[in-house]
């Protein structure tokens, strides 16, 4: 069993590009269930928005991938306010159900044969990231040798990365501090209270939803930036999920949350991706017998353990790492 | 006295037909290929071989036109099948002339049979590469004429088929409706309870060999009751070792739907790990001969699955509405500390609705996966079309689920008349999304749920 292999590997994805893209993704849902409380099941159509707006444009359409950029993140407000406006004033679970449907829809949609032309359908969409990788200033693979190494092109994909994440948390620590921050804690909270002050709750929910949806759309951009060519099936419902759990993990409404718990979902994914790979491998014995578990088997065991850690995190410890049980009771409203 | 023997005579002839239908595996075949002649020559063929398939028959479909042409539409030669479906044209050329080129293989329609078609109408031509000296084998399978049916016909056709779906969602969505309806939980994981009945009833399947009842292969049957009893297990199980003490301990609702989203990744992967990605289907899952009734087109397999999930459905309804138990499950759903202090013991009746929503929920998914064949995901893809029908009719409410799920299944069916096939399900979530505009609790909903 090579143990440096697993543990660097690990700290390459902790560190790396998907870590990053599910901070930023769980960033935008701290917004909205650990601030607001709103349950939003739908981040993986934000990001959906986000990638494939962007890469259309300059795939499909030839323009410019700045362009394209801009009206991936505002599509994303229009697609915040398009599923605001009917759910925001009913019940959280209402608002779960439709952000889940949604995702769905502009997953399949863009998926589908009759609109292969501009979306690629099942094959997605790829060379569109040609302006990006013109400001590369990396010619060399970057990172501390046996430990983490990056390729130039994905060491840059993880600056730029990592400075998204750190600006989208000072923006959050900011937010949440002013007085419209502590409405939105207190929205969560007690809706009606802050109804009976005179507040716009719905107003306040909807800037939540679009600020949170911005976020998200901004991991979908990072991510399609890295994958260099993407399809469909990663803006699939586990999307959101796993991005749940990564908030739920580091913390909810912590801003430090998100960032800590993808970095620990990433490194603790990988590491059981890659000691079970190595437990199965033949070469190693291997140490646990085939008939009770193959290569195709020992991948699916992360995902195993993750549910169950999911089930027990939110049983046991759902204020996650850095969390505050008092000041989040998570409940429905 | 007459008439009856007409009668009982008609029903024996039907009786044979139907058998012998069901026995005979093909009719008799005709002549085969005629071989075509050895030749010894420093030339490429291109060979093929017609046969008409229609009604699982295989008989030479002759005087049939093939055309081969270069791959800008120049024709090198053409020529028509022998009276054994046999056609076999020398390229132009030496073996070394013809190497690396491609040729393309065209059919003319026009020239089959009346009655028949390609099975598949787009592909009237086959494009090769030719790179090896040997002769190439082309062949176009040829089956009966597609029936150009009126746009009615066809919706009524599907409307047919959406009822099917809509009775196995419907039992999917009483399930999750009812366990919403009692404990407030919006069940992720109901999904992994349809897929756990299909996998369970395969299991019966694949380990037990043929399970005989008086000389009938009950294999299935067997299966089908297993994955009702094995689901409703599995829910009391579930309810007991986890959704009960979270109730006691007074796990906010949010919590437990985020506790139901860790279940469903976990089983879903589980269920991967026991059977692995592929598709599954049945021993007994066989796809003889639809029937029609006018326009509309079912299997036998289709007519017994939609009735058995007819009888439960009502028997259900009827037990909620009539009997004691029935009663108290209503009156947990609709006040859950009043229900208790009029001595209903509410655990128990909750123990019961997740009994039953599993076991409805199974039973939707063996009959789903004898409808269709299933694999691990089989529950997790319908779950969203479990969560609109229910949102759709009105949460927590009994024959909302069941308008729902009609609404729901049939949309899915004719909305493929103008809207591509791959985006039904697409169809039916804007549906979904565009009620909860207008009416947000739902068709049958009352207001007050939804404060």
């Amino acid at each position: 069993m090579d143990w440096q292999s697993i543990i660097s590997d690990s700290l390459q994805q902790a560190l790396g590009p998907d870590a990053i893209v599910f901070a930023l993704a769980a960033i935008g849902l701290n917004m909205h269930f650990g601030y607001t409380g709103l349950l939003n099941f739908g981040q993986a159509g934000f990001m959906a928005v986000g990638a494939y707006t962007m890469a259309s444009f300059v795939a499909t359409w030839g323009l410019s991938l700045w362009l394209g950029l801009a009206t991936a993140l505002l599509f994303a407000v229009v697609l915040a306010l398009f599923l605001g406006v009917p759910t925001l004033r009913l019940r959280a679970d209402y608002l779960a159900i439709v952000t889940i449907a949604a995702a769905e829809i502009i997953r399949q949609t863009v998926g589908s044969v009759t609109l292969q032309k501009w979306f690629g359908g099942q094959d997605g969409l790829q060379t569109f990231n040609a302006a990006f990788r013109r400001l590369n200033p990396f010619s060399s693979s970057q990172g501390i040798p046996g430990v983490v190494e990056w390729r130039p092109y994905d060491f840059w994909v993880v600056v730029v990365g990592w400075t998204v994440v750190a600006l989208a948390c000072l923006l959050t620590f900011l937010l949440v501090r002013s007085p419209w921050g502590r409405v939105l804690r207190s929205i969560r909270e007690d809706e009606d209270a802050v109804r009976s002050l005179g507040k716009n709750v719905y107003g306040y929910k909807m800037q939540s939803l679009i600020i949170g949806g911005l976020f998200g759309a901004a991991a979908g951009i990072l991510m399609a930036l890295q994958k260099q060519a993407f399809n469909p099936s990663l803006f699939a419902t586990d999307t959101t999920f796993f991005a749940y759990t990564c908030l739920l993990l580091g913390g909810a409404a912590r801003v430090m949350g998100p960032v800590l718990g993808s970095i620990l979902f990433w490194f603790l994914i990988n590491f059981l991706d890659g000691f079970f790979a190595q437990a199965t491998d033949p070469a190693n014995g291997p140490l646990i017998p085939s008939w009770l578990m193959d290569a195709n088997q020992a991948s699916l065991v992360r995902f195993i353990v993750m549910g169950l850690a999911l089930m027990l995190l939110m049983i046991f410890r759902p204020q996650g790492i850095l969390g505050d049980r008092r000041e989040l009771a998570i409940d429905a409203r | 006295m007459h008439l009856r023997f007409l009668r009982a005579s008609l029903l024996v002839a039907l009786l044979m037909a139907l058998l012998t239908a069901v026995g005979s595996p093909a009719h008799a075949a005709d002549a085969p290929c005629a071989k075509p002649p050895k030749r010894d020559d420093d030339t490429i063929h291109v060979q093929g071989c017609l046969r008409d398939l229609r009604g699982n028959g295989d008989k030479p479909v002759p005087g049939v036109t093939i055309t081969v042409s270069d791959t800008e539409g120049n024709p090198l030669v053409e020529g028509t099948t022998d009276e054994t479906g046999l056609f076999d044209l020398a390229l132009p050329g030496t073996v070394l002339d013809v190497l690396g080129t491609t040729v393309v293989v065209t059919i003319d329609t026009d020239t089959l049979p009346e009655g028949t078609a390609l099975q598949n109408p787009e592909q009237k031509k086959l494009v090769a590469e030719i790179n090896t000296e040997s002769d190439q084998y082309f062949t176009f399978p040829i089956d009966d004429a597609p029936k150009v049916a009126s746009k009615w016909d066809q919706a009524i056709d599907l409307l047919a088929g959406g009822l099917v779906f809509s009775l196995l969602l419907a039992m999917a969505a009483l399930g999750l409706s009812l366990i919403y309806g009692t404990t407030g939980l919006t069940n992720f994981a109901h999904g992994e309870l349809i897929t756990f009945g299909a996998l369970v009833a395969y299991l019966v399947d694949q380990l037990s060999g043929e399970i005989t009842l008086f000389g009938a292969n009950v294999t299935v049957v067997t299966g089908v009751l297993a994955a009702l009893v094995f689901g409703g297990l599995f829910g009391w199980a579930q309810d007991r070792a986890l959704w009960r003490p979270l109730r006691h301990r007074g796990t906010g609702l949010i919590a437990m739907m985020v506790v139901s989203i860790g279940l469903s990744i976990f089983l879903r992967n589980v269920f991967q790990y026991v059977m692995g990605a592929d598709a599954k289907q049945y021993s007994q899952y066989a796809t003889p001969t639809p029937f029609t009734l006018g326009p509309i087109e079912l299997t036998p397999k289709e007519v017994v699955v939609a009735a058995a999930a007819l009888v439960v459905l009502v028997i259900t309804i009827l037990a909620l509405r009539y009997t004691r138990l029935g009663k108290a499950t209503r009156a947990v759903a609709d006040n859950p500390p009043l229900a208790a202090s009029t001595g209903i013991n509410v655990d128990r009746v909750i123990s019961v609705v997740w009994i039953l929503g599993a076991g409805l929920a199974g039973l939707s998914g063996v009959l789903l996966g004898l409808t269709q064949g299933f694999d691990f995901q089989l529950g997790f893809k319908i779950l969203l079309l479990v969560f609109a029908a229910v949102t759709l009719g009105g949460l927590g409410t009994i024959w909302g689920a069941l308008v729902g799920s009609l609404i729901i299944g049939m949309f899915i069916e004719v909305s493929t008349l103008w809207l591509p096939v791959e985006l039904k399900f697409v169809g039916a979530l804007v549906v979904l999304i565009a009620v909860l505009l207008v009416r947000p609790q739902g068709i049958l909903g009352k207001a007050q749920r939804i404060g």
